[in-house]
This record gives structure tokens, sequence and C-alpha cells, in this order.
């Protein structure tokens, strides 16, 4: 499949040519492909967003070229403003972008600065706040006067009004509670599905990357150190773990349940296909003792 | 991003004999060093400040392209200073007239003395900020403002207020940065159109700025509370200041070098 959206050997230097000069991304090849969950996953300071921030154009990079439907988005003004509205960037903490008067406004900002007109943004901005749940009558409230998981939505509903090919979220979960956490990604999954759109997540907890996306990317040092479906990625326990990262939960209770020798498979990452493995061996275990 | 390269008042930390100078000191060596460059109206008591100027930053190991980088905001004033004083300044010795203007040997000289003073003037200073805490040197204008309080000056309340906005100013730059990317994001444009729509561009920008930096104050007056701060009152320091033997060694230097270079200005020198 052709991918949508990628970048060729991508080098961004920082303070090039000052003392404080510091390489955040060297050479990456990167792919994302139409309709597909992926997920990166990095430490601080490994070159994540730095790397997001590059691929809709907000970064110029230092060498290297980055890719929208096959062409360079560098390659003139317009391409490079195009590119800013279908490939969606919902930053980290959105809600303190927020600024208009009403959340309506605030939405709007988006599709108003794509051209428009009236009616079209009147529809993308209610079919962005049906997306992530926000009521018609919140629609005229200040986005001051909401809770912070609230004012988040409405951050998100600002991106997705764009209705962007591309949708990239840094943490969009970081800080909510359970319910909070649960409503955002099956809001994105919804996104993903009446758009089919390419959902890029960023996020540190692995337990919800291992449950949403469908590919991995693992970012360290400026480099893609592993890429692949969730259950090749998780299968290098100890070297995620030397890049400050992990593997869920799950996976670290069923390497011990293997250690201590029982008969459980390798590639367990989510609750539900732990469920389904510890059934399998007490079937087994039954046969064996009839 | 260029909103990081700013330096302002940034500090170098670093364990130089200028470093460990009591704040106090640096303080009051930059201000008579600033009298004797006032005074000063020669080659010669400018070449002497110059190697005042250049043993200090030689000491303090803060590398020169550092302190030449910090001048770059003032370069419009510079250009401004000299070209104003080059047609202004009265003289016998005319060079030549251009339109309605007049170049006289005394303006270029005038031009020249300017901008070295103005340059010398801003290194000076920013060797203090480079080398000196911005809560050193608050703790040292405290100090040698102390005497006002006797006159219900409130010097504590003051200081406080210098240090936490210079602690915020990093934080302020990069949370601009922040939002900037953000709303260029949504498709926010700050760098065409003409002056009204520049202006209005901001708002997307200057809206959450306000409310974030309303915000952060609203939390640290909290944390404040949370540790019993009530002001100035009876409050006993984590960092006394002290003068040793090497803070009057540089004091009495810095002295001397005033003195002479305003009796050398007397006697027209």
């Amino acid at each position: 499949m052709k991918a949508i959206l990628e970048t060729r050997k991508l080098s961004h230097i920082y303070s090039a040519g000052t003392p404080f000069e510091r390489g955040a991304l060297v050479d990456v090849d990167f792919a994302a492909y139409p309709g597909e969950y992926l997920g990166i996953i990095g430490h601080t300071g490994s070159g994540k967003s730095t790397l997001i921030q590059h691929l809709n154009g907000l970064l110029k990079p230092t060498s290297g070229q980055v890719l929208f439907q096959g062409t360079d988005i560098w390659s003139d003004k317009k391409t490079t403003r195009r590119t800013r509205f279908q490939v969606g960037l919902v930053f980290q903490y959105p809600e303190y972008q927020l600024f208009e008067e009403t959340v309506y406004k605030d939405i709007s900002f988006g599709p108003k600065n794509m051209g428009l007109d009236e009616k079209e943004i009147d529809r993308r901005v209610r079919a962005a706040a049906y997306f992530v749940g926000l009521r018609d009558d919140q629609l005229n409230q200040s986005p001051f006067e909401l809770s912070g998981g609230q004012k988040r939505r409405v951050a998100i509903a600002g991106v997705i009004a764009m209705e962007p090919k591309v949708l990239i979220l840094d943490e969009p979960t970081a800080g909510l509670d359970p319910v909070g956490v649960e409503s955002i990604l099956s809001n994105i999954r919804d996104y993903q599905r009446a758009q089919n759109a390419t959902i890029i997540l960023v996020s540190h907890s692995m337990e919800e990357m291992a449950r949403t996306a469908d590919r991995l990317i693992v970012v360290n040092d400026g480099k893609i150190a592993l890429e692949g479906p969730p259950s090749q990625v998780f299968r290098h326990g100890p070297e995620l773990e030397n890049m400050g990262l992990g593997v869920p939960q799950m996976t670290r209770v069923f390497n011990r349940l293997r250690a201590m020798g029982v008969d459980v498979p390798e590639s367990v990452y989510t609750i539900q296909q732990a469920k389904q493995a510890i059934l399998e061996a007490l079937a087994a275990k039954k046969k064996g003792v009839e | 991003m260029a909103l990081k390269d700013i330096t302002l008042g940034q500090y170098f930390p670093g364990h130089s004999l200028v470093h460990r100078l009591d704040p106090r000191t640096k303080i009051l060596a930059v201000v008579l060093y600033i009298v004797a460059l006032f005074l000063a109206g020669s080659l010669v008591t400018y070449a002497i400040l110059f190697g005042v100027l250049a043993l200090s930053v030689g000491i303090s190991t803060v590398p020169v392209r550092s302190l030449v980088r910090g001048m770059k905001p003032v370069v419009f004033i510079l250009i401004f200073t000299a070209v104003l004083n080059l047609f202004y300044t009265p003289g016998e010795h005319v060079l030549f007239h251009v339109w309605i203007l007049t170049v006289t040997l005394e303006g270029v000289f005038n031009a020249f003395f300017m901008v070295i003073r103005i340059l010398m003037l801003i290194a000076g200073t920013f060797l203090l900020t480079y080398t000196t805490s911005p809560i050193l040197l608050t703790d040292g204008l405290e100090s040698l403002l102390g005497p006002l309080k006797k006159i219900k000056v409130p010097i504590h309340e003051l200081a406080m207020m210098m240090s936490i906005a210079l602690r915020f100013i990093p934080t302020l730059i990069e949370e601009t940065d922040k939002i900037m990317s953000a709303q260029r994001a949504r498709g926010a444009d700050f760098e065409s159109g003409n002056l009204l729509q520049r202006a209005k561009a901001l708002i997307p920008l200057l809206v959450p700025l306000f409310i974030s930096a309303f915000r952060r104050a609203d939390e640290l007056a909290v944390a404040m509370e949370c540790r019993c701060y009530h002001g100035g009152e009876g409050r006993t320091r984590l960092r006394q200041l002290k003068y040793e033997g090497r803070d009057w060694a540089v004091l009495v230097f810095f002295l001397a070098v005033t003195v002479l270079v305003g009796v050398m200005g007397h006697f027209g020198y």
C-alpha cells in the first residue's frame, strides 16, 4: 500500500550553529498508511514530539523530506499551508490553547482559517462536537466555564473540525480519569472509522497502545528503534526497558508465568487476550488430568 | 525556534572568581564601572576601561560569543545613536555636507565614542547577569536597598516580585512557543497580512497566554502560602551574604579605576 504520510532521511538539529546545538532526529524514515491506527512510543526527549511536528510542517527539516500523499510538503508555501489542514495535530494538554468567547467559535477557528463558507463551517463544527460528545447547548457556553475534560474535548474538536485525513494526537489522555480516557479513545476510533482517517497516537501508556494501535513505532535517541504490530514490538521487553520504556502489565505477568514453567503463549498484551490464554491453559490442564 | 534563542539576562553557571563574588560587590562594581564610562572622554580612558572589562570577562570564563550574541537586539539603537551623533554635533572641523546635514570631525568622534560606550555598558551589565543567578541578584539588591525600608519602601516585596518575574521569563517564552505551534496547527498565520491583521492574529496567542499566566500566579501564591510565606518580616535566609577579602579588593580596584578615569577626564585626557 502507498503511504499517505512519510519522511525520507529526516534530520532535525535544534539551535544549529550555537553551543547548544543538539540533534533531535537523525535520518528518520517514517511512513503512515491510509486508514491505519499507528502508535508512537518513546520516553521524554526521545524525539517523538519533534517528529510529529515535522509531519504537518510546523518544523522545517534540517535535512531530508516530508511527503504527504507523495508531494514534498515544503515544495511551496501553499502546499505547506494545505498540509496543516490535512494533517491535524492535537498537542499535549490542548485545553490551554482555547481562546474564544464560545465553544462554537473556538471549534470554528480552524475551518475559518481554511476559508470555508458559513454553511460548511457550521456543519463541520456540529459534526466535530458530535464526535467528541459535546451537547448542543454547550456550544454557546464559554470554554472557560467547562471542566478540564470537557475543555480537552473542545480542543480536540477544534482539530477534528478541519476534517484532516491524518489525525495526530500527542498524549490525548494525559491527566484524565479512567472514564475520560475511555471516552476520548473511543471518540478517536469513531473518527477513524467515519472518515477512514489515519490516526497517529503518541502515548506513554503501553496498555493504551496495546489496546488501540494496529502498528507501533518506538522512537529512541532520534531514531526509529523498533517497528511492527504490538505483538512483535512487545516481545522486545528488555530492549524496551533499556530505552526507559516497558511492556504492558499483562505481558509482564505472562512472561513471569512462562518463566515459572506455565505453558502460556508469548504474545499476550491485553486483558482480553489474557483471559483467553488463561482459559485455554486451564482447559489444556484439565485435559491432561483426565 | 527563534524564541528559544533569546538570551535575556540568562545565567551561565560557573565557578570562576567572578561567579563566586558577593552579588552586592558585583552590583556596586558595575555601578562604578558605568559611572566611569560616563566620565571617560578620551581614547586613553576608554582603553583603561576596556582593559578592565576584558580582564573581568577573561576571569569569568563566559564565552565572548554569548556576550556578542546578546547585543544583537540593540543594533538598531546603536545605529540610531551613531547617526544622530554623526549629523547633529556642531564643530569647527567640517568634513563634508550632505544636503542640509553637516558632518564634522567632532561628530565622527562623538558617534564613535557613543557606540563604544553603549557597547561596553551592555557588555558590563550582561557580565553581571551572566555570572550571577537571578536569586542572588535580587538578594544582593534587597540587601543594598535595605536602608530604604526605614522610610517604608517595601524592598522585600519588590525584590520578591522581581525574582518571580525573572524566574517566569523562560517559562512564558516556552509557553508562547507552544501555544503558537498549537494555533498554527489550526491554520493561524502570524507572519503575513497588514498591521491590523497581524494584531488580530495575536488574539489566539495572547488570550491563552494571559490565562495561563494568571493560573500560574494563582498556583504559585497558594504554594507559597502553604509554606507559610507572609512577607519579609522576621524572615531568615538560607544563603547569608557575607563580604570577604576578595570582595573588598574588587571594590577598591573599581573605585580606584573610577577615580583615576574621573581625574584624568578632569585634566582633559
